[in-house]
């Protein structure tokens, strides 16, 4: 590759090229490389996603009133997104209503995967990013203390508490079994912690690996379980029965104490431990201001959550909804999952195959061939690859571009939207932030800006979840229990051809589903997903993806550890099961996989 | 170096007296009785915690999501104290070689001594590059990272049996555990995904009896995969009485009767579901008004819709299934003999620590 330019950056793989692969604490299989400059500055990057499942083959020929249990187990972190963005799917193409009740609680629902999500992803995928556990040792619980009190009036925080936590941390690491921290990148400079930061990071690691269990017990009483709770085209599975005969066996005054109780404590933990623990780390790398990449460019948002059943409007939607293209923070443009000209799928550096590579296709028009070929450049061989060619084919992972645009989603894109779009509930919040960090706007463009939007966004959807709660109250005390519309269950209330889309937005960003629906069966059904959008690989003009394009510039401190690599890589919170798994409208050419 | 469970409790100040308390409690989840408290305090007192290589094949990472959802024992508790989870690539701090430098370090220095956990399955079309981890086909990894295991745990219903990408018509020829591994014990812990405290349970059982538990012909635990959804529903009295739901969100919905005619699959899963429940016993999916979809068992994604009748039970024709059920378990006993063979090989292994796996053992 010659140095070129390409969405204002400039990518040179002069360099010394460095591989981390696998890339840890994501979901799924991804690896990266790097060239850097003689600083041991990122100049290049290549991110590839490693595995396909074939999903959407799969439901092929399948009753649609199946395809969101199918769909759901696209990814078992962000349970239940994919599952309502398919019966949503599904309800479009069918002209399908559902109640008021049902509409609150699958808001509830999905505001309790971001709830949970969020607070995961910072404390036991990202926190090791900027916390070193091995510093926490050194510190002093009652400065400790001193700190943690100084910041919040969450009550576990006695010098004794801390001590205690150090002490069986001490004791661990000389067990010389270090299980997870085993060669952690421990003393890099790149840490910037003090020890009693450290030692309150890694106490509310803990605390939150108990807690975030409670949250998803709202999964499971309306949704059997978590993991993977259960759905119901027209509605919800769990019927509500308040003082009637059998109502131990519905939705009742116990449940919902129990959704009420758990409502209240996330927002309790969120806003005194997540968000203090956020601010006060940030405060520690205000100086490290990289990993913008498209965040100030290019960012997208379907929006979600909507406010009264049935109306997808984005005036209904409580999560913003729209694009920003070309740094223009003025102009919020209209998304339209339907018009074929928006967003179209790529893959010329992606291991499938077209009929023309230099074109793009719709979700409804989407064909995928899997077609496993490596560049001429890549290093080692076809099972026993060294690096990759990113002149060739190079990820499982395909390009979709909106209008031809490589766009960034997920928490941040969508509090830049509200931002633009100057919704009190999204500007506030971020201007409070910065002002109490010291920092301008523009801060809001890198690594940490994502890692604090992420938190921002899960304080306000633990308190959504109340207003959905108590609106859902208000509705059954009006007399409406209905949580499913059965007028259009049996197929034989359908047409005979049918096509939808459902859409949300899902903790790491926008998702959508495109369903054709034939004589009952599913015709051909297509999802694009979050980290597609953030891990594509280039597409026919060269533009690189959203994580290729936040590694750029970024200094290395030690270059054989990939500390900063992961740092801003995990700001996007990459689920890869989710991002590689496609099919072909009609199922022809995968059968010629099947044989190989 | 190596330190014994119990040190590990005891420097990190549980008294002898919680100690045995923790035993006890263990014993009694574990349905083993009183007798069984002091054989699990001796092994916890004089075992080193053993080490754990959880690899991720083709997934969706809800097995590793349900097992952090443990209550009893807390997942933070199992990860400080009772095993050393040295390789889990959604937990692990280290990235790229440092990470995969684990893998090697662990099966050199515990040779025979510790446990495959697999989540996700090998995908074999494509000469296994529908999953590249280090550049390599992860069927590859699998293979060196059991081949000096004492015992491989398949979480869920990918590792056990190919789960959803295994589906008609398997585009890339997603395949479980067993049929790549065949020399190494196999315990299977199905469900997409299995309940925490079955997946602990399981684990802690065999660390706690250095022992694989008793296995079913399928080879999972009987314990918790020992009876159907439906024996122990407590809807099952609706069954009996004739009381379905009839429709979603009609009256009988709204008094909790049963859902085998809105496709409930409890009659032929073999699950805990309705016994230890799910997230700290909240409720289960039956409870909350849908179906079991079946999602502990093998293929259940191809055996029709999830809202069409079970055809091969009647009403009053479930005593003559269990009858062929019971036909089935005693062949399972022939299984159960295997199993405890297994568990003789791994016992000798476990009595001669460090010494190479003899060839052909299994």
């Amino acid at each position: 590759m010659a140095a070129y330019e390409t969405q204002g950056f400039s990518l040179d793989d002069s360099g010394r090229r460095v591989v981390v692969d696998p890339v840890t604490r994501i979901e799924g299989h991804m690896r990266v490389e790097v060239n850097l400059d003689e600083n041991n500055v990122i100049r290049n990057a290549v991110s590839t996603g490693t595995m396909w499942r074939g999903l959407e083959v799969i439901l092929k020929g399948r009753d649609p009133r199946d395809a969101w249990a199918f769909t759901e187990r696209i990814c078992g972190v962000c349970t239940g997104t994919h599952a309502l963005t398919s019966v949503r799917a599904v309800e479009d193409a069918l002209g399908i209503e559902i109640p008021e009740n049902a509409n609150s609680i699958r808001n509830i629902m999905q505001l309790t995967l971001q709830v949970h999500d969020h607070l995961v992803h910072f404390y036991h995928l990202h926190a090791l990013d900027w916390v070193d556990v091995v510093s926490a040792l050194s510190a002093d619980p009652k400065a400790t203390s001193q700190l943690a009190q100084s910041i919040s009036s969450w009550p576990n925080s006695s010098p004794g508490y801390f001590r205690d936590v150090q002490s069986r941390l001490k004791k661990f690491v000389e067990s010389g079994q270090l299980g997870p921290f085993m060669n952690g990148y421990w003393g890099n400079p790149a840490y910037k912690l003090p020890p009693e930061a450290n030692l309150m990071a890694v106490t509310h690691y803990l605390e939150a690996l108990d807690f975030q269990k409670e949250i998803v017990k709202i999964h499971t009483i309306f949704g059997g379980k978590n993991p993977h709770p259960n759905w119901l085209v027209g509605g919800m599975p769990c019927a509500i029965n308040l003082d009637g005969v059998g109502a131990v066996g519905a939705i009742n005054m116990e449940r919902l104490n129990m959704v009420a109780g758990i409502i209240d404590r996330s927002i309790e933990f969120i806003d005194q431990v997540y968000l203090p623990d956020l601010k006060a780390i940030a405060s520690f790398y205000k100086d490290w201001t990289h990993g913008g990449g498209l965040a100030g460019l290019s960012v997208m948002s379907y929006g979600d959550i909507p406010d009264r059943a049935n109306d997808h409007s984005a005036a209904n939607l409580m999560l913003p909804r729209g694009a920003i293209i070309d740094g223009d923070l003025t102009r919020v443009h209209e998304v339209d999952l339907r018009d074929p000209e928006q967003i179209q799928e790529f893959v010329t550096h992606s291991w499938y195959r077209y009929a023309d590579e230099r074109k793009g296709l719709h979700p409804w028009d989407g064909v995928t061939e899997p077609n496993f070929e490596l560049g001429p450049k890549t290093r080692g061989e076809r099972t026993r690859i060294e690096s990759l060619d990113e002149e060739g084919k190079y990820s499982w992972i395909k390009s979709p571009r909106w209008r031809g645009h490589a766009m960034e989603v997920g928490p941040l894109a969508r509090y830049v939207i509200g931002y633009v779009q100057g919704k009190p509930e999204f500007k506030e919040p971020v201007d409070r932030l910065l002002s109490d960090l010291g920092l301008p706007l523009e801060a809001i463009f890198s690594t940490l800006g994502r890692t604090a939007a992420r938190g921002l966004e899960a304080s306000w959807a633990a308190h959504k979840m109340r207003y959905f709660f108590d609106k859902m109250i208000g509705n059954i005390k009006a007399g409406d229990t209905a949580t499913a519309n059965v007028g259009k269950w049996s197929p034989d209330k359908w047409p005979a051809e049918a096509k939808g889309v459902g859409f949300s937005e899902a903790p790491r960003g926008a998702l959508g589903h495109w369903i054709r629906i034939r004589d009952g069966r599913i015709e051909n059904y297509q999802a694009v997903v979050p980290t597609t959008w953030n891990g594509s690989p280039r597409d026919h003009k060269g533009q690189i993806g959203a994580f290729e394009a936040a590694l750029m510039n970024t200094p290395m401190a030690v270059a054989d550890q990939p500390l900063e690599i992961l740092r801003t890589l995990h700001s996007f919170d990459p689920c890869l099961a989710c991002s590689t798994h496609v099919m072909s409208p009609d199922g022809q050419e995968m059968s010629r996989v099947q044989v190989r | 170096m190596t330190e014994t469970f119990y040190e590990v409790l005891r420097r990190q100040g549980i008294t002898r007296r919680s100690f045995l308390k923790f035993c006890s409690l263990t014993a009694t989840s574990l349905g083993l009785g009183s007798t069984a408290v002091p054989r699990i305090a001796h092994a916890l007192e004089t075992r080193p915690r053993t080490p754990v290589l959880w690899l991720h094949g083709l997934e969706c990472t809800c097995c590793s999501e349900s097992f952090i959802r443990s209550a009893h024992p807390l997942t933070k508790d199992v990860v400080l104290s009772m095993l050393s989870l040295d390789y889990d690539d959604t937990l692990m701090a280290a990235a790229g070689h440092q990470a995969e430098a684990i893998l090697e370090e662990v099966r050199a220095k515990y040779k025979g001594n510790y446990i495959v956990a697999v989540e996700g399955n090998p995908p074999l079309n494509e000469d296994g590059m529908f999953c590249i981890q280090s550049g390599r086909p992860f069927v590859e990894k699998l293979r060196e990272t059991a081949a000096d295991c004492k015992a491989i745990i398949s979480w869920g219903s990918c590792a056990s049996w190919g789960c959803v990408q295994a589906a008609r018509p398997n585009p890339t020829r997603a395949t479980p555990v067993h049929k790549v591994i065949h020399d190494k014990p196999i315990i299977k812990v199905p469900g997409c995904p299995p309940i925490a405290e079955v997946m602990t349970g399981v684990v802690t059982y065999m660390l706690t009896f250095d022992r694989i538990p008793e296995l079913d012909r399928q080879g999972r635990p009987k314990m918790f995969y020992g009876q159907r959804i439906h024996d122990k529903c407590y809807r099952r009295p609706h069954f009996d009485a004739g009381q379905f739901v009839e429709q979603w969100d009609d009256e009988n919905a709204r008094r909790g009767y049963c859902l085998y005619k809105v496709g409930c699959k409890g009659p032929t899963t073999y699950n805990a579901c309705s016994t230890v429940r799910w997230n700290e016993g909240v409720s289960f999916p039956i409870q909350s008004g849908h179906g079991c979809i079946g999602c502990s068992e093998d293929g259940f994604w191809d055996k029709g819709a999830f809202y069409d009748r079970l055809t091969d039970i009647q009403q009053f024709g479930v005593e003559k299934n269990a009858d062929e059920v019971g036909l089935a378990a005693a062949g399972a006993v022939g299984a159960a003999v295997a199993a405890h063979a297994a568990a003789s090989a791994l016992s000798r292994l476990r009595s001669r620590p460090g010494t190479d796996q003899p060839k052909g053992e299994d």
